[in-house]
């Protein structure tokens, strides 16, 4: 067996991350990512489980998207919440939902949501936080109703009521006060609804709509949007420009569309043998 | 040699005294009135601190200070600035004329020029010859008169719109007319409203309330102001100039 | 002019210094000083510290709750230390971060309450005037670089008007109808708005003890420096009073079915 030419100490590689800090120090910063400053929660209920989200997502101070999405896709009866930087959390949750496939199909029966959240951790845990999503995962499967929480950094958490995202504490705490055992399904749904809102209105991170998803055994309910507290209302004016207002300096029009002559030769049909 | 000794020294987590508490102010000047606004949100980092904490003052009768930046120096500074206009008022029996108001608030902030008011100041109101006037300053004391300013979090969002509608910026006018050089009261507050509710939407910072300050020159009409939801009169007379207070909601998240 | 030849440098003067035994590093420096080395020498970090003091309007009133806790770092160091401080008969001050800051703050408001009262001139320090003369001390020593390291809320009751407001080592201060310091705004802040905020009016001594307790037993989950031990006191009418300690009962019977952080069934 061929060696390599250059020494590689054993263990983790950080020249990259040398590199960067290099690059970072001659003023060449890393980028700046959208993070979905946000507010997440999950909770269990006699028969499932239910998820929420606010719908805000941040650059910084300013609202990048008023409605976004941030309850992702994993199988039918598995749903995952993300807070963090925005791609990471897509293509985490997207990537887990194609090897989830692959693992149905594979073995021929419904995946465990045990087995998505194995598979987010050990995936967050190779990249040592590097990949900043923060997720609320949820679901049913043959073992019942599962709630997981998963950190940037690929620890976990099981819980019957779970929060993440820089609303957490506001949502915590409305769950701390209301969350009770077997709860139904509408107490739950509006506890999940009052966990978020205290988000939306009180951390600045979050805001806009309220999302939720309902996971039973044999049925998937995702409420998109299911409160829309603040709608804007309309403006005092109304600012559509008149026609030749921008100035312009030189002008050509041109011909956009192409008229082409076409000659048929021979009335012969396709060969098609 | 100094240098030499305190480079062994053991460090500590210096104490910042400066902190950003968000929001936004605004103000616009007519021919013959003076508009200045802000949102009544005082927040830190993700956290609001509360719903209802003003940034524009009532100097005089024709003299309004809006204040942006860290709260803390923001109250101080319009308390100073309010003592320094009554000594004035008992030095010479009248209230202190708008550019000497404008210069005086250079004066105090540069002398704090190497441990500054962390505050934007934009000072709004009626000029001795009646003209509506906005003057705006940066925390050590710069200052220059406009037509219109928008200073905080939300600058970077409500200013380009500005110069757009009022400077009338990239806009050709119709053919044979020019582009105003004052714009109606009723359209200015129309402007300011849809700053703010646009900020709104955009800025995490700004939110919750909307409290804006209208300053009539002296003998001029209402001008439509009665048309606009919660307007209040400040001055008793209408002798003088008048003053009016209009509030409105601001989305909460 | 700097007198000592040693200090100006060479080349060096044999007739004072003909070995050179005296180091640079160490001969005495004579010149200016550095303005802002001293403005270091005052910064100073919470030794000693309380967490979270909330507090309501209400009908009557406001109420203002704290736990009975100092901390020393993560110890739970002292557990029967009264966070809420009477001044005079309208109001109370309740303080979260440094403590021996805040008994400096007590002892400056004592002080302030006997000069007052010494004059006799038929004025009594109300809240307000409490709020304001904090918040210049606080924004005062800030300005020093030397701060108090305290968050406080005044909370007050005088001429049939409620008062309420915050002041923070910065000099920062606000005014709402609920207000909390520490953790207390990211846990209770939201419970509290939604139960107070419209509802000022409304609500009973019952209730708003009620909604006070059930927040600081909400903190003494969630907040790892808080404990289940705790005043609450109540500014009305009839003045100033502060329960003694209570105790709450907590739950944590759900614990019994949590099983590991993952496939873990046993």
């Amino acid at each position: 067996m061929a060696t390599a030419s250059v020494y590689s100490s054993p263990g983790f590689d950080f020249s990259n991350q040398i590199r960067n800090n290099f690059l970072a120090e001659k003023g060449l910063p890393l980028p700046k990512a959208t993070s979905t400053g946000t507010t997440i929660v999950g909770c269990l209920f006699e028969g499932g489980i239910i998820l929420g989200a606010d719908t805000r997502a941040t650059e910084g101070p300013i609202v990048a998207d008023k409605n976004c999405e941030k309850i992702h896709y994993i199988t039918e009866s598995i749903r995952c919440c993300g807070a963090g930087t925005a791609a990471d959390t897509e293509f985490v949750t997207n990537l887990i939902s194609s090897n989830m496939e692959m693992h149905a199909l594979t073995h021929g029966r419904k995946p465990r949501v045990v087995t998505a959240m194995t598979m987010l951790k050990q995936y967050l845990f190779r990249y040592q936080g590097h990949v900043g999503a923060a997720l609320v995962l949820g679901g049913v499967d043959s073992t019942g109703p599962n709630l997981f929480t998963i950190h940037p950094h690929g620890s976990t958490d099981k819980l019957p009521y779970v929060t993440m995202g820089s609303g957490s504490l506001a949502a915590m705490a409305v769950f701390e006060s209301g969350w009770k055992t077997k709860m139904s399904r509408e107490d739950a749904l509006q506890l999940v609804k009052d966990a978020i809102a205290a988000g939306i209105f009180n951390d600045l991170g979050s805001g806009s709509n309220i999302d939720a998803c309902i996971i039973t055994p044999n049925h998937t309910e995702m409420l998109r949007n299911v409160e829309m507290p603040n709608e804007r209302e309309t403006k005092e004016k109304s600012y559509k420009f008149r026609r030749g207002t921008t100035e312009w300096k030189s002008e050509s029009i041109r011909k956009l569309i192409v008229s082409e002559e076409i000659t048929p030769i021979g009335g012969d049909a396709m060969d098609t043998s | 040699m100094p240098d030499m000794v305190s480079i062994g020294q053991p460090q500590q987590r210096q104490f910042n005294p400066y902190s950003e508490n968000g929001g936004t102010i605004l103000a616009i000047a007519g021919a013959n009135f003076s508009v200045i606004a802000g949102d009544t949100r005082q927040s830190e980092g993700y956290n609001i601190q509360t719903r209802y904490a003003p940034k524009v003052f009532r100097l005089t009768d024709k003299a309004v200070l809006a204040v942006n930046g860290f709260a803390a120096d923001g109250s101080m500074f319009v308390k100073k600035v309010k003592q320094r206009l009554e000594w004035y008022r008992h030095a010479h029996a009248k209230d202190m004329p708008l550019r000497a108001i404008a210069r005086l608030i250079q004066t105090m902030l540069y002398s704090r020029r190497f441990f500054p008011y962390y505050v934007y100041n934009i000072l709004g109101g009626i000029e001795e010859d009646g003209s509506g006037a906005v003057y705006s300053f940066d925390p050590v004391g710069s200052y220059e008169r406009e037509s219109c300013r928008a200073a905080g979090a939300a600058q970077s969002l409500v200013q380009p719109f500005l110069d757009n509608q009022i400077y009338f910026k990239n806009q050709r006018p119709p053919p044979g007319t020019s582009n105003p050089t004052h714009l109606p009261l009723h359209e200015v507050l129309s402007l300011v409203i849809d700053s703010f509710t646009s900020a709104t939407e955009r800025h995490i910072e700004v939110g919750d309330g909307l409290e804006i300050f209208v300053v009539l020159a002296k003998g001029s009409t209402t001008q439509g102001l009665e048309n606009f939801a919660n307007v209040q009169e400040m001055t008793q007379t209408r002798e003088g100039e008048r003053m009016f207070n209009i509030r409105r909601n601001l989305k909460r998240d | 002019m700097d007198h000592f030849p040693t200090n100006w440098g060479r080349p060096r003067n044999d007739a004072f210094d003909a070995y050179g035994t005296y180091p640079i590093a160490q001969r005495p420096y004579n010149g200016l000083k550095d303005a802002f080395a001293e403005g270091v020498q005052h910064t100073q970090q919470p030794i000693v510290t309380g967490t979270s003091v909330l507090a309501i309007k209400y009908k009557d009133g406001v109420m203002m709750a704290a736990d009975n806790l100092a901390s020393y770092g993560s110890l739970a160091r002292f557990k029967d230390v009264q966070r809420l401080h009477p001044v005079g008969t309208n109001t109370v001050v309740g303080a979260g971060g440094d403590m021996s800051d805040f008994q400096y703050i007590q002892s400056l408001l004592d002080g302030l309450m006997i000069e007052e009262f010494t004059e006799q001139d038929g004025h009594s320090l109300g809240p307000a005037e409490i709020h304001e003369y904090l918040s210049q001390v606080m924004y005062g020593r800030r300005s020093q670089i030397n701060p108090l390291w305290n968050a406080l809320l005044v909370g007050g009751f005088k001429e049939g008007k409620r008062f309420l407001a915050y002041v923070d080592l910065l000099g920062t201060t606000y005014s709402a109808s609920t207000l909390a310091t520490g953790y207390g705004a990211y846990i209770a802040q939201p419970l509290l708005r939604k139960a107070v905020e419209g509802n000022e009016d409304k609500l009973t001594e019952e209730e708003a003890m009620q909604i006070l307790e059930a927040n600081l037993k909400v903190l003494y989950y969630r907040d790892a420096r808080s404990l289940n031990k705790f005043q609450i006191a109540k500014i009305t009418a009839a003045g100033v009073s502060i329960t003694e300690s209570k105790s709450m009962d907590t739950t944590w019977s759900f614990a019994e079915g949590i099983r590991g952080y993952g496939s873990q069934t046993q």
